[in-house]
């Protein structure tokens, strides 16, 4: 790295050379394995190079030499913070090329559990965010919240984090109709009491203005220009949301709005994730009061396997289940781009089939890698210790950048 | 077709064909509606003016993703694909080119700034090169890493692993040694065009033939 000598006008004529820090790849602040080189002029950024890929494991290479259903886990390990928004786009991509409807109770289920998962995400984002900038209380507090989503998930699918709950046709196992009240109720009571209490802390505090406001401002025009999504792009003013734009499942029959930013700063970033906590409330009441009986599950038996009850009756179900957990099913040469709103911004599969049982190319969008490429540009002329609000303002999960 | 699935659903592919196709002109190969979904095939050399004509005049503002794709065996093997999204016109289109690893891609760096980070990665898995992109450092896998791994005849064991070294006091890299065979079933049927003869079924070949 090469230094820069220069006369800085705060340093009464004394010579002031640049110098260049490591921020991570071990840093409380980094959120995961995040390596940036900084160049610093005393405490104001220069230049921030980040270097990603220390968490890269192959994913997609290891996703072409496993069937379309085997493959279906390692969604849950990308962004690990928001598990069933990446199993979403995944299955919806096998569904576009097989052309394959999927059940109305299939469709309010994933709704429902996706924005669960949203919820999921932004509590330990915003909990993540005010540590970052020094408040400790809030993210204790959003993690009990957390914990019950966790709760949930382990409910529906027997597992907490990981639950490869989504499959191709609609979901797993149905949910008991109990957990369904305890949703309904969950929502209802203690998520906007425990969410509002540790907001009440967050949002009208001094300290986490000056820390938040008018920090990496960015346009509409270089929010467009550098591939932002999600609540980023939100946040610059421009009201974009895929589950809007571009409905998938049943999200054209839910009743919500799109909250934007007017300033595009982290506080602007920070306060559309927590009107996007309501709002995602709001839509679960809907899945819940609407949500109809029936199958939860394609019966198209080339794709989605039987029930265990009918397997002991029916050879034919015997067949499927063998077939389909052996083999697995082939899908349709062709290629199709489908990207969802993950609560981290647009989440893409690039899916290209040759006609076999197993992905030829699954590309995979990251949400974060256009975000943290701008991060040079947004820390710009900035503090060093704005860096962290940045960052947590992004809200990057590197199981999912670095994939 | 009918569509039956709940993938998200945009605006409307009518005649988007045909008015983008006329305004990237000559440097369209083929154009094509699969899946719902436009893809125009471009030649290599113009892809910069063409996803400049895109952006400026059709109002594709935003570059999602740039991927690459190996088709070994084509003559020209590797696909690079862009995404690219129009939030105004609330619509997708997918333009892609083949390369080789010798035959350099024009940048699109000029065109969105955040294409350096996506032809990096390219890049770096496939060893597809990029002209005029100042920064194509290897992105994802380690420092000083060897090779392209998303190649497909790379193999997915890679040719080195690593391990920490108590007796030089650091990482060490050595070639890949695997306590059991990687796992490659064979799923095609038999039934279903399998590519070897099952053994006694080159007898059933012979009759056919004295047959006639």
């Amino acid at each position: 790295m090469s230094m820069q000598l220069e006369q800085s006008p705060t340093t009464d004529g004394e010579v002031v050379s640049n110098y260049t820090i490591n921020f991570g790849p071990q840093h409380p602040a980094a959120h995961g394995v995040l390596r940036m080189v900084m160049e610093l002029d005393g405490e104001i950024i220069e230049r921030i190079d980040p270097h990603v890929g220390l968490l890269h494991r192959g994913t997609e290479k290891l996703i072409e030499h496993k069937t379309y259903l085997q493959a279906l886990p390692y969604f849950d390990r990308l962004d690990y913070c928001s598990p069933l928004a990446q199993e979403h786009s995944y299955v919806l991509a096998i569904e576009k090329l097989l052309n394959l409807e999927v059940p109305e109770r299939a469709q309010y289920l994933r709704v429902l559990f996706a924005e669960l998962t949203r919820i999921c995400n932004h509590m330990l984002n915003l909990g993540a965010h005010v540590l970052d900038v020094g408040a400790f209380t809030p993210n204790l507090w959003m993690f009990e919240l957390r914990e019950d989503c966790l709760n949930f998930f382990e409910r529906a699918s027997g597992a907490r984090m990981h639950s490869a709950w989504f499959r191709p046709g609609g979901v797993h196992q149905d949910v008991p109709l109990k957990l369904l009240t305890d949703i309904g109720d969950w929502v209802d009571g203690r998520l906007p009491e425990l969410f509002g209490d540790a907001m009440s802390l967050v949002i009208d505090n001094r300290i986490f203005k000056q820390r938040n406001v008018d920090i990496a401002l960015v346009s509409k025009e270089d929010a467009l220009a550098w591939g932002f999504s999600g609540p980023l792009i939100r946040a610059a003013g421009i009201p974009w949301d895929l589950r809007k734009s571009q409905p998938y499942d049943v999200y054209d029959r839910m009743d919500f709005e799109i909250p934007v930013g007017t300033n595009s700063d982290c506080y602007d970033r920070f306060m559309v994730r927590v009107q996007e906590v309501y709002q995602s409330a709001k839509i679960i009441k809907q899945c819940l009061a609407e949500m109809p009986e029936g199958p939860i599950c394609s019966d198209d038996r080339k794709v989605s396997p039987p029930k265990r009850g009918e397997m002991k009756q029916s050879m034919e179900a015997l067949i499927h289940h063998f077939k389909l957990y052996t083999e697995g099913f082939h899908v349709p040469a062709g290629e199709v781009y489908v990207a969802t709103e993950s609560p981290k911004g647009e989440f893409g599969v690039f899916l290209v089939s040759d006609g076999s049982n197993k992905p030829y190319r699954c590309k995979i969008r990251p949400t974060a890698f256009s975000h943290l490429q701008a991060m040079d540009f947004m820390s710009k002329g900035h503090m060093l210790p704005d860096a962290t609000a940045i960052l947590g303002a992004i809200d990057v999960v590197f199981g999912e950048c670095d994939r | 077709m009918a569509v039956l699935h709940s993938a998200p659903k945009y605006a409307s592919n009518d005649g988007v064909e045909k008015a983008l196709g006329a305004a990237i002109g000559d440097a369209l190969l083929s154009s094509d509606e699969k899946h719902g979904e436009l893809v125009f095939t471009v030649k290599r050399d113009s892809i910069e003016s063409v996803l400049r004509t895109l952006r400026d005049e059709h109002d594709y503002q935003q570059l999602m993703e740039i991927a690459g794709v190996d088709y070994l065996g084509r003559e020209e093997r590797f696909e690079v694909v862009y995404m690219l999204l129009s939030v105004t016109k609330n619509h997708r289109v997918t333009v892609k080119l083949s390369a080789n690893e010798d035959t350099p891609v024009p940048t699109v760096t000029t065109v969105w700034p955040n294409a350096g980070w996506l032809e990096r990665e390219v890049f770096d898995l496939y060893g597809v090169l990029f002209d005029g992109n100042t920064d194509l450092r290897r992105i994802l896998t380690d420092y000083g890493f060897e090779g392209h791994p998303f190649r497909k005849d790379f193999p997915l064991t890679g040719y080195t692993e690593l391990r920490y070294s108590e007796d030089e006091k650091r990482v060490v890299y050595e070639p890949v040694k695997l306590a059991q065979d990687l796992r490659q079933f064979d799923f095609m049927s038999p039934w279903e065009g399998a590519e070897y003869v099952l053994p006694g079924d080159e007898k059933a070949e012979a009759e056919d033939g004295d047959a006639k």
